[in-house]
């Protein structure tokens, strides 16, 4: 019984954790750097929300929406002044610069809010639902936001143009641009969907938490998340996210929570020995 | 129609590959840049399809004109949409998309979504293979199939110019004769020129109209495909055949080499 209990509860704090999963790979596939801001991101989107709802005192749905379009604009803003730059240049300066980002969103927010623990308004149905099992409403919901998103993002990459110039941008850069891909348009085009969809994550896990600068650790635990699902693996991102929730509910449930903010990383060390491309991720095709 | 007047390429601004290289290609013909490794036969197809600044190339001198319009300042992108793609050197395609998907991606910058249909089949008319393996993973097709799918892939764009970097390479004899019989076909029926880079001269001659010989980022010899086939120079140093027109005997190959002495 209670191991179905936790199961429950672990895929469902996992899904939200493969969105953010989902931001980094879209922008590792694309453009080829890892992007160790995505939790500051995340964490400034939630607060982006909380100044137009609670601050500003615009209605919740349009806070959201106008939130996950700042958030997109300011993805657009990162790559056009800082990382496009560095195209070209060592991988390790773009991870620097990411970095850097991070640090100074992080300033930022401080500045802007404070460590303070904001409370988002509900416009989810929160309680629960018992039916044998516990289900708590609060993560219900934004786990099926999240398999929405999920299945919308599938289609766009198998379907449309853009989509597959995307993918073929992910692959190679000059190519992409001899088949006629504006590649800086991609680039542009995936920072701001990956920005928009930590925004989302933040405000989903801001809903249950609060807003608070804390939730940039959320981006930490996502680095398991991505390198045991694969860094350019899309279906990876979701199972490392499920994976990473279970193994966290479980932990947390049978041994104590603080072995539980570092199970992820024994299960991610483990998987790096057997599987050093991650579960999904892609190995290079080579033809002998 | 495409017009290089005295490029001059340097990558990193140090490294002078091209010195000065000009060169035509006329409608409908087919044009075969001939030269052996670091030559710059590479580049002079990079500089036409723009993409010499990933690299850190540039041109810095000369002028590229493309139907009168000037290109050499153009993005790749704009380039393509212009009518000149370029099938890079090695068979690069896709590895992870499928064929068909490879296909498709040829045809990115064509507005018209409902013509796909039939430019699928007018490629898939030209390499029957390609058709029973559209939803296989490109990276696992063999040499030849690969060749053929990114000559596919470019035919998608509809273009008026296409670029082909060594098409040859690493291909046994049999598919280079088919690769060319095909590419000669796409010449006549699509009415496309064709710029042919090749080290395999006696192939690339055999269905060219006009030839270049590129040496040391310089043209050093050019003429109509027929007459460069007769040339001693090229006899001698690139289907290495001496005077008698029969292979050279390397017996009575000296210590030195004779020197290539270039008529133009």
């Amino acid at each position: 019984m209670n191991i179905l209990q936790f199961a429950v509860s672990g895929l469902l704090i996992g899904g939200v954790y493969a969105l953010i999963a989902l931001g980094i790979v879209l922008v590792f596939k694309a453009t080829g750097v890892f992007n160790f801001a995505a939790g500051h991101i995340m964490a400034l989107g939630a607060f982006l929300a909380y100044l137009l709802m609670v601050q500003v005192g615009v209605p919740i749905w349009a806070g959201i929406v106008i939130a996950v379009l700042v958030a997109a604009l300011i993805g657009i803003l990162v790559e056009r002044l800082a990382l496009r730059r560095l195209i070209g240049q060592a991988h390790m300066s773009a991870l620097m610069a990411t970095l850097a980002l991070a640090y100074f969103l992080q300033g930022l927010m401080l500045a802007v809010w404070e460590s303070k623990v904001l409370t988002l308004p509900k416009f989810l149905p929160t309680g629960s639902v018992t039916t044998g099992l516990v289900i708590d409403a609060e993560l219900l919901w934004p786990f099926v936001i999240v398999m929405i998103l999920f299945g919308a993002f599938a289609i766009f990459f198998a379907r449309t143009k853009v989509g597959l110039g995307m993918r073929a941008t992910a692959e190679d850069h000059q190519l992409a641009q001899l088949k006629g891909i504006n590649v800086k348009f991609v680039f542009a085009l995936t920072w701001a969907l990956a920005a928009a969809l930590s925004t989302i994550a933040g405000i989903l896990l801001g809903h249950r938490l609060g807003v608070s600068i804390p939730l940039v650790f959320v981006g930490f635990k996502v680095i398991p998340v991505v390198l045991l699902g694969g860094l350019n693996s899309i279906a990876g991102a979701i199972v490392g996210g499920l994976i990473v929730g279970l193994v966290e509910s479980f932990v947390a449930g049978f041994f104590n929570a603080w072995l539980a903010s570092i199970a992820p990383f024994i299960v991610l060390l483990i998987v790096m020995l057997i599987r050093p491309e991650g579960i999904f991720g892609q190995k290079r095709i080579e033809r002998v | 129609m495409l017009r290089l007047d005295n490029i001059e390429v340097k990558y990193s601004n140090v490294i002078l590959v091209l010195k000065g290289v000009s060169l035509k290609v006329e409608p409908r013909s087919i044009v075969a840049l001939l030269g052996s490794n670091g030559a710059g036969k590479s580049t002079t197809l990079k500089a036409i399809s723009g993409v010499l600044s990933m690299e850190l190339g540039q041109i810095t001198d000369g002028t590229i004109e493309f139907n009168d319009v000037r290109i050499d300042r153009q993005s790749p992108e704009e380039i393509v949409k212009m009518g000149i793609v370029q099938v890079v050197e090695g068979r690069r395609l896709f590895r992870h998309l499928i064929v068909e998907e490879n296909l498709k991606v040829g045809a990115y910058t064509s507005r018209d979504g409902g013509r796909m249909g039939r430019d699928l089949d007018t490629v898939y008319s030209y390499f029957p293979q390609l058709k029973n393996l559209k939803s296989r993973i490109s990276g696992f097709l063999s040499g030849g199939e690969q060749q053929m799918l990114v000559i596919g892939s470019a035919l998608m764009a509809h273009p008026s110019l296409m670029c082909l970097d060594e098409p040859s390479l690493g291909l046994a004899p049999h598919l280079v004769r088919e690769i060319f019989d095909i590419v000669k076909r796409i010449n006549l029926e699509e009415k496309t020129s064709i710029l042919l880079v090749e080290q395999n001269v006696r192939a690339a001659l055999s269905i060219a109209d006009y030839g270049y010989v590129l040496e040391n980022g310089r043209i050093v010899l050019d003429g109509a495909a027929s007459k460069l086939e007769e040339n001693e120079d090229i006899k001698e140093f690139y289907f290495g055949l001496s005077d008698l027109g029969q292979r050279k005997s390397y017996r009575e190959v000296k210590h030195y080499r004779r020197r290539k002495r270039w008529l133009s």
